[in-house]
């Protein structure tokens, strides 16, 4: 109490970094260095090798971008569970036009597959929003329509590396002062909607209506407008998404993304986003990311067969649940303590 | 908690029987019935126009690709009516199958093994049920990770390798048909657990209790209903169920992998939905689910006796499913504005 009336230089850095170590960002980027320091006791090439290191940063950057947007529909009380199917989607349609065209400009190519995928989001927030249905049924239609439409238009055809410009394949793998490109990518746009979602007006509304949406629309919040903007967003990163496989893997056949759902959800729960919305950043899904992934790569490491990978992930979403509820409730009898004690 | 959040689309989405209407319009015209005359149009069209559609093989082949379904989508439809989800059921078909493998191939016998893949699905059922009722956790978020985690396990169990070997009297029993009819003997289970399904949700006290849990789960509690002992049985009736069609995939396929049954979950739930239950809760009947999963599994057997691949049904299952849900909202938008002038400003969603 006595810190808010009169902020000293002192208090007011001591607060930032208690809350700083208390954050759930804190947290599971302590757990992701504690994953990389075990496993590189075991295997050191797993941190100090050219390739270790550049997969530690490379592997999960695509399920980070696409996290991002899921961070942000599940803030705003939703989910979207499409984001695989729009992740094949865009990535078949980036090889299609590559095949068409050879001579594409790769920057255009990225801006075809964000606004592809961002008119597939846009499809999912118009039913959505207008139709007022539950989030979770209508993107469970679409996982299936737009997967759907990708078998179709694919087939068993499938698109090789040698079909794409090297310039294009050559982004996958390039480096910039040993940080690989696309993980630069991924980092720039965290940093866009981590500002965005923290500093502006706009960023804050989508935690409103997530906390309380009828409060919201009784204050007078577009609740309409965030939710459709949320579904664009997740959209619009799904196709970075597939643009991105695209890039770094360079076969595309009808089964990209196929439950990349599963993990970016789990990595946005894990990352502190509460799934009943209102709270967590898209930082905490970008590391929640991270460690799900690097927990997944890890594991042959440690010496537990691959198979197991799914068995983690489904055990980390619900222990992050766990802990979000047993959080949730301290705070609020915390809350409560401090409203008798006034 | 967790009423906070649907509590707002429960006051949207409901929808209350007109008394005002007479007693045969209130039975004829409603959405299991629409369904109901949806599947009839599809099964006449689809007899006149396919070949060798309308004949016992076929039907008895289309039977026998829809049962899991029509296991799991009759305790999947009182889940959803209390408002609750489980999206964990595909694992659990999968991860039940590797169990009854493993039993089996540790030389057990079949019905030995196919209690352990019960007891399996009871206590995944229990587990989704806890964390629910226990921990106040979401069901949605719940079951998405168990989702993960039973077919991570299942996976785990078995890797990449498959279980083929089953003693044959079984396998042939699952295969087996009625007579000359072409309907399965499988069947005979399915209409047993359909009608103790109907007579529970329906005739019950427990039943109405599923329903007003999903009307509003405060004033079922007031009333009495013990909401969350109900809600955590159906988790572990729907684990059960899940196991079943589990033990009979593995045994008319006669081949149990971790991955049998992927993405199942999501065929049931269409099928729910589309029968007529709510995905806000408080109401549906299971013969609008029954004709719901009919529905599809006729439309993906006539398309594929056309040589209309199965990614064309996944577009049109999409479809149907957004349709569905869509098709809710636009009746009641346009039943409001109907209502509106006699009755004046439809009731507060908050009241």
């Amino acid at each position: 109490m006595t810190t808010v009336a009169t902020p000293t230089f002192a208090s007011e850095v001591a607060s930032r970094f208690g809350s700083l170590a208390r954050s759930r960002e804190t947290g599971i980027f302590l757990a992701f260095a504690l994953v990389v320091i075990a496993t590189t006791v075991k295997n050191p090439a797993f941190l100090f090798s050219g390739d270790g290191w550049r997969d530690l940063l490379l592997t999960p950057a695509i399920v980070a971008v696409v996290a991002i947007g899921q961070a942000m529909v599940i803030i705003t009380r939703s989910v979207d569970l499409s984001v695989g199917s729009i992740v094949g989607l865009s990535a078949y349609l980036v090889g299609t036009l590559f095949v068409a065209m050879p001579g594409f400009p790769v920057a255009v190519m990225f801006l075809v597959g964000i606004a592809f995928g961002a008119l597939l989001g846009l499809v999912n927030g118009a039913l959505v929003a207008f139709g007022k249905v539950p989030a979770m049924v209508i993107t469970l239609g679409t996982l299936y329509a737009f997967r759907g439409i990708n078998v179709a238009w694919t087939g068993s055809n499938r698109i090789n590396a040698s079909d794409m410009p090297a310039s294009f394949l050559a982004l996958g793998t390039k480096q910039f002062l040993t940080i690989p490109v696309l993980t630069l990518i991924a980092l720039a746009i965290l940093v866009a909607v981590a500002w965005y979602m923290a500093n502006t007006r706009g960023g804050r509304e989508f935690y409103a209506i997530g906390s309380d949406p009828a409060a919201a629309e009784l204050y007078g919040l577009a609740k309409t407008r965030r939710v459709l903007v949320a579904f664009v967003a997740s959209g619009a990163a799904s196709g970075l998404g597939g643009v991105l496989f695209a890039a770094r893997y360079g076969t595309i056949n009808s089964q990209v993304g196929d439950g990349l759902e599963l993990q970016a959800i789990g990595a946005a729960v894990i990352g502190g986003v509460a799934i009943v919305g209102g709270s967590g950043t898209v930082v905490g899904a970008v590391l929640g990311a991270y460690l799900l992934l690097t927990i997944n790569r890890a594991l042959p490491v440690l010496g537990i067969p691959d198979f197991w990978q799914r068995a983690v992930v489904g055990a980390l979403i619900i222990g992050a649940i766990i802990l979000d509820r047993v959080l949730a409730n301290r705070q609020t009898k915390r809350l409560r303590a401090e409203r008798d004690a006034a | 908690m967790t009423t906070l959040l649907t509590a707002e689309p429960a006051a949207l989405g409901r929808t209350y029987a007109n008394f005002g209407r007479p007693a045969w319009r209130r039975l004829l015209f409603t959405r299991e019935m629409a369904i109901i005359a949806l599947l009839s149009v599809v099964v006449i069209t689809a007899s006149v126009m396919v070949p060798k559609f309308a004949t016992p093989v076929t039907m008895g082949y289309l039977l026998f690709d829809i049962t899991p379904i029509l296991f799991i989508a009759l305790a999947m439809a009182p889940v959803m009516i209390t408002g609750d989800i489980d999206l964990s059921v595909g694992s659990m078909v999968g991860l039940s199958g590797v169990t009854l493998g493993l039993c089996s191939q540790a030389g057990l016998s079949i019905p030995v093994a196919a209690l352990a893949a019960l007891a399996v699905g009871a206590l995944g059922g229990l587990v989704n049920g806890l964390l629910v009722t226990r921990i106040g956790l979401p069901a949605l978020a719940v079951t998405i990770g168990t989702l993960a985690l039973y077919r991570g396990i299942a996976v785990g169990l078995l890797g990449t390798t498959a279980i083929t070997q089953f003693d044959k009297s079984w396998t042939t029993l699952v295969k087996s048909r009625i007579g000359t009819t072409g309907i399965p003997m499988v069947m005979i289970v399915f209409v047993v657990l359909l009608v103790a399904f109907s007579i529970v949700l329906h005739y019950t006290p427990f039943g109405r209790g599923v329903f007003a849990i999903g009307l509003s789960k405060d004033a079922a509690v007031f009333s009495g209903v013990k909401a969350d002992r109900t809600r955590l049985v159906l988790f572990v009736v729907s684990g059960l169920m899940a196991a079943l069609a589990g033990i009979y995939y593995v045994l008319y396929y006669t081949s149990a992998r971790g991955d049998n049954a992927t993405g199942m979950e999501l065929q049931v739930i269409a099928a729910v939905v589309l029968g007529g239950v709510s995905v806000f809760g408080g109401r549906g009947a299971l013969h609008g689910v029954v004709a719901g999963v009919l529905l599809i599994g006729v439309l993906s057997k006539a398309l594929q006796l056309v040589n209309i691949t199965s990614d064309v049904v996944s577009i049109i299952t999409g479809v149907l499913l957004v349709g569905s849900v869509i098709a809710g909202s636009v009746m009641n938008w346009v039943q409001s504005r109907r209502v509106k002038p006699a009755l004046g400003p439809a009731p507060s969603t908050t009241a």
